[in-house]
């Protein structure tokens, strides 16, 4: 089964989700048989002054986790993630990370077709112009 | 001489000073409209606009048969305006500063100059004077670099033919704010004397103090609020160079597009004695 990239708090299946995708402490990057995780700091994102949610969809991509599970996730790292195949499932909050991967694998969280925040604040105002994408396609 | 008109927050009176300041200023001066997210002052001066250009910034465009996905570029930019997102390599063209950086970085080539439109500069002449604006194209999100373009625009002006300088700044703190009071010679921090009134003007006191450029204070609607703004200043040792009194007639010639100082011959004389005080004090502590 895809490894599962879940917002949190602390480095640790009982820490709380942290809603905010781009802004969040870490990632636990669970694989939901075996529960095993490795944790990826997110701190050098938490403090950019723009593009924090692409740096921390950057760091998920880069770690090969497949789903994000996690509460607000802005367009522009919605854009990133959803390039790099990465699925999103958003609006989860006030849980642990233990109980959000239960609840995903019990087929109780919808994957989303779009982003549900929009760019906070700072040079985000900018427009919602789609991304100068290439790739190889996925 | 150059002389930033500006204020913590916008709705201050701000762009009607600077007009006013214009309209009465003796000798030749340029009235220059740096706030370019939302430009107003040629609605008070109607210059005629006689010439027009487009501002640009250098964006990176990418080559993917030439791209290894090396990831270099996406660790430079600090901005995240590209990234390799897994074998996918991205481009936020809007949130780009222009450096270059990953275009002289790029091991393979891949990437070249590209532009991003990010508004125009016009000039021309009302009958106060030679006029220059910047406006910033809808949805774009950085004002300084279309704000240096402005500014070169004005520096081909006075070194054509010198003049006094009065410059509209964009509200705020922000960087913009920073980069339209920076290179002027005399700063003046137009507020209104109510409780937001103090707090933003105190925000824009402390911005702009390290610069060390002469500030002088023009309280608007003067007559409304509370005494917080005198006391700042005193205990700042601000000098309020102007207060224009709170009065209904000049609030609706303001919402009608008139110039206050041309309004009246009191406001005429307020206006007057104004320019003369930014003069002595701009010039006492530019040659200090
Ligand atoms: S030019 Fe500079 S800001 Fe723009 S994408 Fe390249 S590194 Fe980033
Ligand atoms: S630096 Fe050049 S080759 Fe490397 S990922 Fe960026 S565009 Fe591709």
């Amino acid at each position: 089964m895809d490894k599962i990239a879940v917002s949190c708090e602390e480095p640790s299946l009982n820490s709380r989700i942290d809603p905010r995708f781009g802004r969040a402490p870490g990632f636990l990057i669970v694989d939901p048989e075996t529960m095993a995780f490795t944790f990826i700091d997110n701190g050098a994102s938490q403090v950019m002054a723009q593009g924090a949610g692409i740096q921390a969809a950057e760091n998920i991509a880069r770690s090969g986790a497949k789903i994000v599970l996690t509460g607000y996730v802005g367009p522009k790292a919605f854009r990133g993630l959803s390039a790099a195949g990465i699925k999103i499932g958003q609006d989860l909050e006030n849980m642990t990370v233990r109980q959000a991967i239960e609840k995903f694998k019990a087929g109780d969280v919808t994957l989303a077709e779009a982003p549900n925040r929009m760019s906070h604040g700072g040079m985000g105002q900018g427009g919602m112009k789609g991304p100068g994408r290439m790739g190889r396609g996925k | 001489m150059k002389v930033t008109v500006a204020s913590g927050k916008g709705g201050t009176g701000k762009t009607t000073v600077s007009a006013s300041l214009i309209s009465v200023w003796p000798g030749p001066a340029v009235a220059v409209d740096l706030d370019v997210e939302e430009p107003n002052l040629h609605l008070f001066l109607h210059p005629e606009i006689s010439g027009q250009r487009n501002a640009f910034m250098e964006i990176p465009k990418a080559d993917e048969s030439l791209c290894s996905r090396c990831g270099q570029c996406s660790d430079l930019c600090q901005f995240k305006a590209i990234s390799l997102m897994g074998e996918v390599l991205m481009l936020f063209p809007e949130m780009c500063h222009g450096c270059g950086g990953c275009i002289s970085i790029c091991p393979e080539g891949a990437l070249s100059a590209d532009v991003r439109l990010l508004g125009d500069v016009s000039w021309g002449h009302s009958e106060k004077g030679d006029f220059i604006m910047g406006r910033l194209r809808i949805g774009e999100a950085m004002s300084p670099p279309l704000m240096r373009a402005v500014k070169a625009r004005l520096e081909d002006r006075i070194t054509a033919s010198p003049a006094d300088v009065i410059i509209d700044a964009p509200p705020g703190v922000s960087c913009p704010a920073v980069n339209a009071v920076m290179d002027s010679d005399m700063i003046l921090l137009v507020t209104e004397p109510t409780p937001f009134g103090v707090y933003d003007m105190k925000l824009a006191h402390q911005a702009f103090a390290p610069m060390k450029k002469p500030m002088g204070v023009v309280v608007n609607r003067a007559g409304m609020g509370n005494s917080e703004i005198y006391d700042y200043c005193k205990a700042e040792n601000l000098e309020i160079l102007a207060e224009i009194p709170y009065d209904r007639r000049i609030a609706e010639d303001y919402a009608n597009g008139c110039i206050i100082a041309d309004t009246s011959e009191p406001m005429r004389q307020l206006f007057t004695g104004l320019a003369e005080k930014i003069r002595q004090k701009a010039g006492r502590e530019v040659s200090r």
